[in-house]
């Protein structure tokens, strides 16, 4: 033991020898033990390139609401007008082509005199925490004046890539404020404080969205709450790389682990005797790692200044409580990344409330409750989410805004905070209203990328922020802000911000997009406002598909001139925008393409490669909305062009000829002998080859497009063609010819494949079965689809099939004794048809001997073989007999694995149900406990699967039993097993009848336990819902039951109570039991005031069940008494019911209203109902 | 939440209907709803017509359109509302 340890209990921790931190930190010390082993929750971790290219977007300052009234105009001097961003943006694509043309100059022979800085992605730069080697022990703090540089002292030089920021290097100049560039609008409060001289210089090079300073404003990413609103000097926070941050958390819960032991802690462990503790020596010094020591407390960068935050140091001595801190106002959260205090610090740094203005209140307000939100427990978010949509407007947007996008831009959020942050801007984009206006560009540059996420979800919820935001903020505002990024230099920005427009053409409508759209895409001004105005019609045909049809023509007539567009861009992508629109309109709308067809025609003879893609993907989707007799016509033309293409080495021209060729090949038009003869030669000499099979799409689309064809020419055409295949030397191949004879047959059925044929079909099958290494599902679909389709014909071939299955059930591999036995439950029905019964019960023996296989997958399958097997030779005939099988079974009931529980509660719920008898009872019952196990499991069909076993075995063995076990289960604690429990009882009692369960179940409710009860009420439900008219029997005996539960004072009885209600009087409609019902309707009328949704919601539907079994009338005589009364709520709940009648029993209430006498005013008296004659 | 949008669905059926009503209903406007469901039940209802108009001595289409013609202003002028 470390005696020297002992006095201190500051941190101290044994560290590993000074080479190996050396290495560790030349490496770089982020180095992630688990990296590649844990999949990161990161989102800025799995991006790709271009998706990282939302980073470098800058979250622009507040635009001028030109719509707002001059008493809500925000401060003048931070905002900007349309024409100022127009400006800029004009600048920016200048600068950039300067950039351009520069870069190019370099390459043509200036050799660089700085090459390291201007490396594409430059070397990695050591970092500021890590050091070189000659770095000596002593340097316990970071010396900022060092010698040793650092990487954000670096001086960036200039080079040509990351055009705009460089170009700006005076942007903190004070000379430079008058000429309004972005940069300078942001106020720069760091000026003083800076420790490095060089930081005016810094732009996007260091990457590192850090606080650096103040001057971490002007940073594109822009981190922390630097919101342009209340710049104050507190949020000079710390300032830490994310990599460090990481780097420390890592490091925290190491020293978490291996902190060193306490007094206290240490007392404990030791005898009180024999031990004594030492004085440390006078000279003794502890050691610490520098760099541990930085890590440990992050010391600002920006020089010592005052109020800056400090990591709490407890916060690494508690160890356990790493997760869920505690933050002053907000209580004990989830838990809380070191990131997070990057952002929130402010919460931390204990200031009195009372110190602080109004604007700072309440900038604390709105981070204390994003934190509850980002970090908290669920109910904690619940609450804070609904006080944040709450307050929203008195927060105001600015506020709001300035916290929740710079979050969202965090280099390190992950999924879940993305989906809170993005849940918060949906819930106060409502209450803020027009207020948002002025954010609306901000809001988009965050939400942008989220539509090219690719995360399903993700883009989900990206398009309903922009669809409610432009809601929000209305069509002049959203195309005000988004005109300037639709040619902005950035493909990126373009691209998102097309498919953000057309998200707002599917909120408010095409039309009022429509004249918008008319300039952009004939915009003169530059080729890449066409570009993008093209690709928002293509974006919303695709998002809203159908929908276009009433606009199609303005559409169509929006793009076409593009086709011919002097930009080969802008060509290709009208031709995607009209195939996209003629894909989306399918199989109407040909007569608005009439205008595109002579373009798109001449088209396909003028352009080569990439454009003629697109063109012919464009007129293969038109074909199909064609009559037949143009189809054919075009189908004949285009087919040259195609057939020509066929060898074309361009993957994507593949992929598109194939989809084309099938789309000519559905329609109508096209005769299968022009097909036979003009384009399968060509077709299977260019695309049935090995190639072809590798890649995965391509594998694909030729599949889909071949079966297509086979629909024209019919299935033994295309079969000849490939079976000599299945016995190919590629296996990726020998599947995909599989795959395709597999759909054909499926499809098609095998009536016109000879027996010349059929013999090679069957051998090739079986030699591909058989040769697979990769096992996979295609072979096996395939064989049974086949043989299935032949059906008798195959019985020649069953002794080889069987002996092949035989044989394969023994292999060693697991997959192919698996494959083996998917294989007989496929093709049982065929042997059976094919009348081969002495070679399935041969199949049942061989499978019964297997049921001691040891791999779940392959147990499952041999159990799916042998149900496969006695579903179709039944119980008598299945060998080994039933009464041998099925003691087996009931051990491997209890195997935890989901595929093997399914398949055996399957077989044996199918012993029970058709074969009880040759089961002895004591058997059936120890079934029945192991059932009930099968209740908690976590898929459904084996859940019902076990709840129907219930009833076949109470049947076979009668209900007492089974019952007294399903009872018995309804004290358990898990709800859905009691659950289960109730839904088995009420089987049990459908089959069995319910008076033979009735009782017993009455009973039970006489135990005074609230899951007890509530289960019984339940399984009444489920009973009653079950057995329908036959209820009127027993309404009468549950009668009191129910008055007693519907009287109770727990709520769940009596929504339980009013459920079973609601399904008896269904039940009875007609048949007599009006007392007994209108008697409960008596219980249940009070509960109408329920407020919990649940409840209430049961209490209305009782209500509405007993609306049909008693008529109309007698729920309006109760509706009556409070549809005027003086109470609100009381008058709420009336008419809501009344309403319900209303819907249901409009016309019967006719005769019900009751009479209201006329006043001086109105006659209110229905006379024709007095009329007697 | 799923309660939530339950509720807003059982309301949003509810409002495609004219004749329902809620809390700030008065006398008048559901009576009139009861007159115009009354007069078009009486005309899908044949056989009430057909007493009607024996006991008025009209024919049955005059009463048909009559009772539709009704369904206007069945109660006479609407009451101003307060609100």
């Amino acid at each position: 033991m470390d005696i020297d340890a002992l006095p201190n209990p500051q941190r101290r921790s044994i560290t590993a020898p000074k080479e190996l931190l050396r290495e560790l930190e030349e490496g770089g010390a982020d180095i992630n033990p688990l990296d590649g082993l844990v999949p990161s929750k990161r989102i800025a971790d799995r991006e790709d390139d271009y998706h990282k290219r939302r980073m470098n977007r800058a979250l622009s300052p507040e635009r001028k609401d030109a719509f707002a009234t001059a008493s809500t105009v925000n401060d003048e001097n931070n905002v900007r007008s349309y024409a100022e961003v127009m400006r800029e943006n004009e600048l920016d694509k200048t600068r950039a082509d300067l950039v351009r043309k520069l870069k190019e100059q370099q390459k043509e022979g200036v050799t660089t005199s700085n090459a390291e800085s201007s490396d594409g992605p430059p070397a990695k730069k050591r970092r500021w925490d890590a050091k070189g080697p000659d770095d000596s022990d002593q340097h316990t703090v970071p010396n900022l004046s060092s010698s040793t540089k650092s990487e954000w002292e670096e001086e960036p030089a200039p080079t040509a890539k990351r055009s705009r920021w460089d170009q700006t290097p005076v942007a903190a100049d004070g000379a430079a404020e008058k000429k309004r560039s972005r940069w300078d609008e942001t106020p720069v409060a760091s000026q003083g404080i800076d420790a490095t001289p060089n930081t005016k210089k810094r732009s996007r090079w260091d990457e590192t969205p850090v606080n650096l300073g103040a001057g971490g404003l002007t940073a594109a990413t822009p981190v922390g709450n630097l919101g342009l609103m209340t710049p104050t000097p507190s949020q000079l926070q710390v300032p830490m790389t994310p990599e460090a941050l990481t780097a420390m958390r890592w490091e925290r819960e190491l020293d978490a682990r291996n902190k060193p032991l306490t007094d206290e802690e240490l007392d404990a462990m030791f005898p009180q005797e024999g031990y004594k503790i030492l004085e440390p020596p006078p000279s003794y010094q502890p050691i610490r790692t520098p760099a541990r020591k930085l890590m440990a407390t992050p010391t600002p960068m920006a020089g010592q200044l005052g109020g800056v935050y400090m990591m709490p140091e407890e916060q690494a001595q508690q160890g356990v409580e790493l997760q869920g801190p505690e933050i002053p106002g907000v209580g004990s959260l989830a838990f809380m990344k070191p990131e997070d205090y990057q952002h929130f610090g402010k919460l931390m740094d204990e200031k009195d409330d009372a110190d602080l203005s109004v604007e700072e209140l309440k900038e604390r307000k709105i981070m204390r409750l994003l934190l509850k939100i980002k970090n908290g427990t669920p109910p904690m978010r619940k609450v804070a989410l609904r006080q944040i949509t709450d307050k929203a407007r008195e927060f105001g947007a600015g506020a709001l805004f300035n916290q929740i996008l710079p979050l969202l831009m965090s280099p390190t959020l992950e999924d879940q905070e993305r989906h809170l942050l993005v849940k918060v801007i949906d819930r106060i984009l409502y209450k803020l209203d027009d207020l948002v206006r002025p954010y609306v560009h901000k809001i988009l540059v965050v939400i942008e990328p989220l539509l090219i996420d690719e995360d399903y979800y993700a883009r989900v919820e990206g398009r309903e922020i922009i669809s409610n935001l432009a809601k929000a903020a209305g069509l002049a505002t959203m195309i005000a802000t988004m005109r300037p990024d639709i040619d902005h230099v950035d493909e990126y920005v373009r691209n998102t911000t097309a498919r953000a427009f057309s998200v707002v053409a599917s909120a408010l409508g095409i039309p009022a997009l429509l004249p918008f759209l008319k300039a952009v895409c004939r915009s003169k001004k530059s080729w890449q406002a066409r570009h993008t105005g093209i690709k928002i019609v293509q974006q919303i045909s695709i998002l809203m598909g159908c929908a276009i049809l009433p606009h199609l023509r303005q559409l169509v007539e929006c793009i076409g001139h593009g086709l011919e567009d002097e930009q080969q861009k802008v060509r290709t992508i009208t031709a995607l925008a009209v195939a996209a629109l003629a894909e989306a309109a399918a199989p109407y709308g040909i007569e608005s393409f009439d205008s595109v067809l002579k373009p798109l025609w001449t088209g396909i003879k003028k352009h080569r490669g990439k454009g003629l893609a697109a063109f012919l993907k464009a007129i293969g989707y038109i074909i199909p909305l064609m009559d037949a007799e143009y189809a054919n016509e075009y189908t004949k033309e285009v087919m040259i062009v195609l057939i020509r293409e066929f060898q074309s080495p361009d993957e994507e021209m593949k992929k598109i000829v194939l989809k084309v060729v099938k789309q000519c090949a559905a329609t109508e038009g096209v005769p299968p002998q022009y097909i036979k003869t003009e384009i399968l030669p060509e077709f299977f000499k260019h695309f049935w080859i090995r190639r072809m099979a590798l890649d995965r799409r391509n594998y694909k689309q030729l599949v889909e497009t071949t079966v297509e064809l086979a629909q024209k020419v019919g299935a033994s055409e295309i079969v000849m063609r490939v079976v000599e295949d299945l016995k190919d030397e590629s296996e990726q191949y020998r599947k995909m010819v599989m795959e395709t004879i597999e759909k054909i047959i499926a499809t098609l059925g095998s009536s016109d494949i000879d027996d010349r044929l059929e013999e090679v079909l069957i051998d090739g099958i079986l030699y591909a079965f058989q040769e697979q290494t990769v096992e996979d599902v295609v072979m096996l679909n395939g064989f049974g689809t086949v043989v299935n389709a032949l059906g008798l014909r195959v019985k020649a071939y069953l002794p080889q099939i069987t002996s092949t299955i035989l044989w394969r059930l023994n292999n060693k591999s697991a997959k192919v004794r698996q494959q083996a036995a998917d294989l007989v439950s496929r093709i049982a029905v065929v042997m059976k048809t094919c009348g081969e019964d002495k070679l399935m019960a041969h199949l049942g023996v061989v499978l019964y001997e297997y049921l001691g296989e040891e791999y779940p997958e392959v147990l499952g399958s041999i159990l799916g073989a042998l149900k496969g097997i006695v579903n179709v030779i039944g119980m008598q005939n299945m060998t080994p007999p039933i009464k041998d099988l099925l003691p087996r079974l009931t051990p491997i009931l209890k195997n935890r694995h989901e595929k093997v529980q399914e398949n055996c509660i399957d077989l044996v719920g199918r012993i029970a149900d058709r074969g009880a008898e040759f089961v002895s009872p004591r058997e059936w019952m120890r079934i029945c406990f192991e059932l009930l196990d099968m209740l908690k499991a976590h898929k459904k069909a084996i859940r019902r699967a076990a709840v129907n076993t219930f009833g076949y075995i109470a049947k076979a063995i009668g209900p007492q039993d089974v019952l007294a076990t399903l009872l018995n289960n309804l004290k358990v604690q898990e709800r859905q097993n009691r659950v289960c429990t109730t839904v088995a009882i009420a089987i049990v009692a459908e089959t069995c009848s319910p008076f033979t369960v009735l009782p017993a179940l009455m009973n039970e409710y006489r135990v005074p336990e609230l899951n007890v009860q509530n289960g019984v009420l339940k399984s009444l439900s489920f009973l009653f819902e079950y057995i329908g008219e036959m209820g009127k029997d027993y309404i009468y005996a549950v009668t009191p039951l129910l008055e007693d539960a519907l009287m109770d004072r727990d709520l769940v009885h009596r929504q339980t109570a009013c459920t079973t209600v609601k399904h008896m009087s269904l039940g009875v409609v007609g048949l007599g039991c009006e007392d007994a019902l209108q008697h409960l309707l008596n219980y249940i009328w009070p509960n109408i005031f329920e407020v919990s949704p649940h409840v209430i919601n049961a209490v209305l539907d009782a209500v509405d069940g007993l609306r049909v079994a008693i008529g109309p009338n007698v729920v309006l005589q109760y509706l009556l008494a409070g549809l005027f009364h003086p109470a609100r709520r009381v008058r709420e709940v009336y008419w809501k019911i009344y309403n319900n009648v209303y819907i249901g029993a409009q016309d019967s209430l006719v005769a019900f209203y009751p009479r209201i006498e006329d006043d001086e005013r109105n006659h209110y008296i229905r006379y024709e109902l007095d009329y007697v004659i | 939440m799923a309660t939530g949008t339950t509720n807003s669905q059982l309301e949003h059926l509810q409002s495609k209907y004219i004749g329902t009503g809620h809390a700030d209903t008065n006398k008048f406007e559901w009576v009139v709803n009861q007159h115009r469901d009354s007069y078009a039940s009486y005309v899908g209802h044949h056989n009430l017509v057909s007493y009607f108009a024996v006991a008025e001595n009209e024919s049955v289409a005059r009463m048909k359109f009559n009772f539709v013609e009704k369904m206007i202003q069945p109660c006479g002028l609407p009451i101003v509302r307060d609100d």
